[in-house]
């Protein structure tokens, strides 16, 4: 499957990493060119310059014939419009979206967006950890 | 009416202080606590400090009662998710978002927001406008209709100069409103009317059929 990542942070590389080793074809974008430093020197991948909000730069990524987003910039805003473009404008078939805030990460999951809030899970890891 | 405005910059600055003029209840949501304290010196306490994003600060200032949110901030993403918020989480009737990329105006529009204002786009047009050779300049669009308002100059060597409005092939849709001639008042054209060189005419058109309009007035 081609999927396209967004923000190629700690999670990101990582994941593009993982997802590449299994054999998909991953296009990983960030803005800044210093961040692919992050990708394991084995990445198969395309590491693309650029930012994820301009349709030009998602075109370019292949975002037409992927089957799945990821929106893992350190922006809520920037990757909740960024999963919007990529759900409603170019119609990707599987959106996931990273959003710190909980409150935002309810909103927009009630909006048809898979959201996930690392706050609320690991806040919730770490209280099961200390209770158990 | 309540509005609440996001971001305190100039634009949110003077914003406010227009609605605060025509009698609005208006509440200004900023991020830094400097422009904060500038703001409600001067136009007393009408900025509160928080982040419009976040459903806490928005509730915090009564949101849910708001007629208007209004996001001015310079980033075209935190005006799109403050007006997301204000319209499903708050239920405000009427969002308006500015934009710095004009491409998001379509992309807004599709994701519920009411109405977009981008000021890259209002710039573009007034500097048209002032390039005399241009040979469309855009006046004003009317965006919810689709349609423009544009001026076409008719230089001396336009084919068309001497020939009368029902000899041109004006593209359906499309509507020639008035003519401005140097030395005579502006004439509303009639079929039999004569175009001149010099002529300008003042058009609405839909944004697909201004290229024709062009060829049509100015010939080929």
């Amino acid at each position: 499957m081609k999927i396209v990542i967004m923000g190629c942070g700690r999670v990101g590389a990582r994941l593009a990493g993982l997802l590449d080793a299994d054999g998909h074809q991953v296009v990983i974008l960030d803005t800044d060119s210093y961040s692919f430093r992050r990708l394991p020197p084995d990445f198969h991948g395309t590491a693309l310059v650029g930012n994820g909000l301009d349709d030009s730069i998602l075109k370019r990524a292949g975002i037409g014939e992927a089957g799945a987003f990821l929106a893992l910039t350190q922006g809520d805003n920037r990757n909740v419009m960024a999963a919007q473009i990529a759900k409603h404008v170019f119609n990707v078939p599987r959106v996931i979206c990273r959003i710190y805030d909980p409150l935002r990460q309810e909103l927009y999951g009630t909006l048809g967006i898979e959201t996930f809030s690392p706050t609320k899970i690991f806040a919730e890891m770490l209280r099961k950890q200390l209770e158990s | 009416m309540y509005i609440v405005v996001v971001g305190g910059g100039r634009i949110g600055y003077y914003l406010t202080k227009a609605l605060l003029d025509e009698g609005h209840e208006v509440v200004i949501l900023e991020k830094q606590a400097v422009i904060c304290d500038a703001i409600n010196d001067e136009l007393g306490s009408v900025c509160v400090r928080g982040d419009g994003c976040e459903t806490a600060t928005l509730a915090e200032v009564g949101t849910d009662r708001a007629d208007m949110l209004i996001a001015v901030t310079g980033e075209d993403e935190d005006n799109l998710v403050s007006c997301q918020l204000a319209k499903h989480k708050f239920k405000v009737p009427r969002t308006i978002a500015r934009i710095v990329n004009p491409k998001n105006e379509v992309l807004f529009k599709k994701l519920g927001i009411d109405v977009t204002v981008s000021s890259t786009d209002i710039i573009l047009e007034s500097i048209e406008a002032e390039v005399p050779t241009h040979p469309l300049t855009h006046l004003m669009s009317i965006r919810d209709r689709g349609l423009e308002i544009v001026e076409i100059r008719i230089p001396t060597s336009s084919s068309t100069v001497g020939k009368a409005i029902k000899e041109l092939e004006l593209p359906p849709g499309s509507v020639l409103s008035l003519i401005i001639r140097k030395s005579s008042r502006p004439i509303v054209p009639q079929a039999e009317t004569i175009l001149q060189a010099g002529d300008q005419i003042i058009a609405v058109a839909s944004p697909e059929s201004e290229v024709a309009l062009r060829t049509a007035l100015r010939g080929s």
